[in-house]
């Protein structure tokens, strides 16, 4: 028996898309299956490391913990959608890599979509907000600080821009 | 890690979700931000044959303050709670509270009422709602009726709610003592997780300094948020003297039946439980002392 399916259509990444998938397909599965946009990684997938995290409009969620036919018409962006338009990396992205804020990077993609949205709240946050912005997203590998570090040098690059 | 099978439909009014319940029964479940629900369908610790999506709906969606009750829609969001003004000015223990709640990525779509609803023994907005003795209002399509938090909340994940009703509203009292304070304290694994233990307290005092209305409330030991409105009206007629709240929260701990797992033993809860509610008493009191 084949299980019904319903056409899901929302904005990622600037781009309209669709998908016909059964409503138990979570957020994280509809753009990794269905869209093929792999960035996004799905860890835990029951909300507790934010390997998953995704903005919705403007917003860090868990894209494991909602169903993609519940967003219909909303706007998503994944880590893909934070690269520039000639697919060079962003400053966030470029300072990851200068300050050693991965290992095996399971965990960056959430990273990075947690500290892009404190900068765009914030652009001078201090050690402290860093922290308790990237509070929800597990790393088993850099210990914390090197991706604090990248924070910060993202901040001052952006200043100096 | 994947949800069974479903039937998905989109409520279109609180009507329309009530006469889905009414229709399907125990098979269907209401989904709003689905922060606790989705996790335990992943784990397939439920699986409704029908999900009913309440997460849009207008009419559960308002924050207002009603003569002396702060009135909370389900629906709305912990993240629009948060940074809702009227909420940290008529209630700022619930304001206090939903600083726990979650990280920012799970308040951005959790709601106050599927918190309550859920009612995770550890669960920072059940304890405030305890504590305050707020009242919740259920509706089907058999009518509306309003419950008191404490007969709401029946043991770990379990509530009154019948398979047919939706909770609407949760209404906080708002104190007009002359001088209020309140403290919210937890312990946790990392800022945002489950609470090991939490406690929290309210105290209202007179020009003379002499306290007129107390509240104190004790989660995550035991089946359920509980209050202590008993222990707590001792404190009233008294000024509050560091050795009654000491008192006073030993014997609320004393009162606890924690149970142990893997993050905390049922003794260092209860250890904790004294600790927090003392300190959530103390920090209650020193509002007073700071506040004009
Ligand atoms: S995969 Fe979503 S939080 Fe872990
Ligand atoms: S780099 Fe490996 S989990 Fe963070």
């Amino acid at each position: 028996m084949s299980e019904e399916t319903i056409l899901v259509s929302l904005e990622v990444n600037g781009k309209q898309v669709s998908g016909l998938v059964p409503a138990r397909t979570t957020l994280v599965d509809f753009l990794r299956d269905e869209l093929r946009l792999t960035g996004t990684h799905a860890g835990c997938e029951h909300g507790t490391c934010g390997a998953c995290t995704v903005l919705l409009n403007g917003e860090p969620i868990r894209s494991c913990l909602v169903f993609a036919v519940q967003l219909e018409g909303q706007k998503i962006t994944t880590v893909e959608g934070l690269s520039q338009p000639d697919g060079s990396l962003s400053i966030l992205q470029d300072s990851f890599s200068a300050a050693h804020a991965q290992q095996c990077g399971y965990c960056t993609p959430g990273m990075l979509i947690s500290a892009q949205s404190l900068l765009d709240r914030n652009a001078q946050p201090s050690d402290e907000e860093i922290r308790v912005a990237i509070s929800s997203n597990l790393c088993r590998c850099t210990g914390y600080q090197q991706i604090v570090n990248a924070v910060k040098l993202a901040a001052e690059r952006m200043a100096r821009e | 890690m994947k949800a069974a099978p479903f039937e998905y439909v989109r409520a279109e009014s609180l009507d329309h979700a009530c006469q889905m319940l009414a229709l399907r029964g125990e098979e269907a479940k209401l989904i709003a931000g689905g922060q606790s629900l989705v996790p335990m369908l992943a784990m397939r610790l439920l699986a409704p044959a029908w999900l009913v999506n309440i997460h849009g709906l207008a009419e559960l969606q308002e924050i207002s303050v009603v003569q002396d009750q702060l009135v909370i829609g389900a629906a709305v969001r912990q993240c629009v709670a948060d940074a809702d003004p009227q909420v940290k000015q008529s209630v700022p223990l619930l304001s206090k509270a939903l600083h726990w709640v979650g990280h920012a990525a799970t308040r951005n779509r959790g709601t106050v009422g599927g918190s309550l609803a859920h009612a995770d023994p550890s669960a920072e907005l059940a304890l405030a709602a305890a504590l305050l003795d707020a009242t919740l209002s259920l509706k089907s399509a058999r009518g509306i009726r309003q419950v008191a938090a404490g007969d709401f909340l029946v043991g770990p994940m379990m509530t009154c709610l019948e398979p047919d009703e939706c909770l609407v509203d949760a209404r906080f009292p708002i104190w007009r003592e002359d001088r209020s304070g309140c403290a919210f304290e937890e312990i946790s694994a990392r800022h945002g997780d489950f609470a090991i233990v939490s406690a929290a307290a309210q105290l209202g005092v007179d020009q003379a300094g002499v306290c007129t209305r107390a509240a104190l409330g004790i989660g995550g030991a035991g089946p359920m948020a509980r209050a202590f409105s008993d222990l707590a009206r001792r404190l009233v007629g008294t000024r509050l003297e560091e050795a009654l709240l000491r008192e006073v929260a030993q014997e609320a701990a004393a009162q606890l039946e924690p149970t142990g797992d893997l993050q905390a033993s049922a003794a260092y809860r209860r250890h904790l439980a004294a600790v927090l509610a003392k300190r959530a008493l103390l920090g209650a009191r020193r509002e007073l002392v700071l506040s004009p």
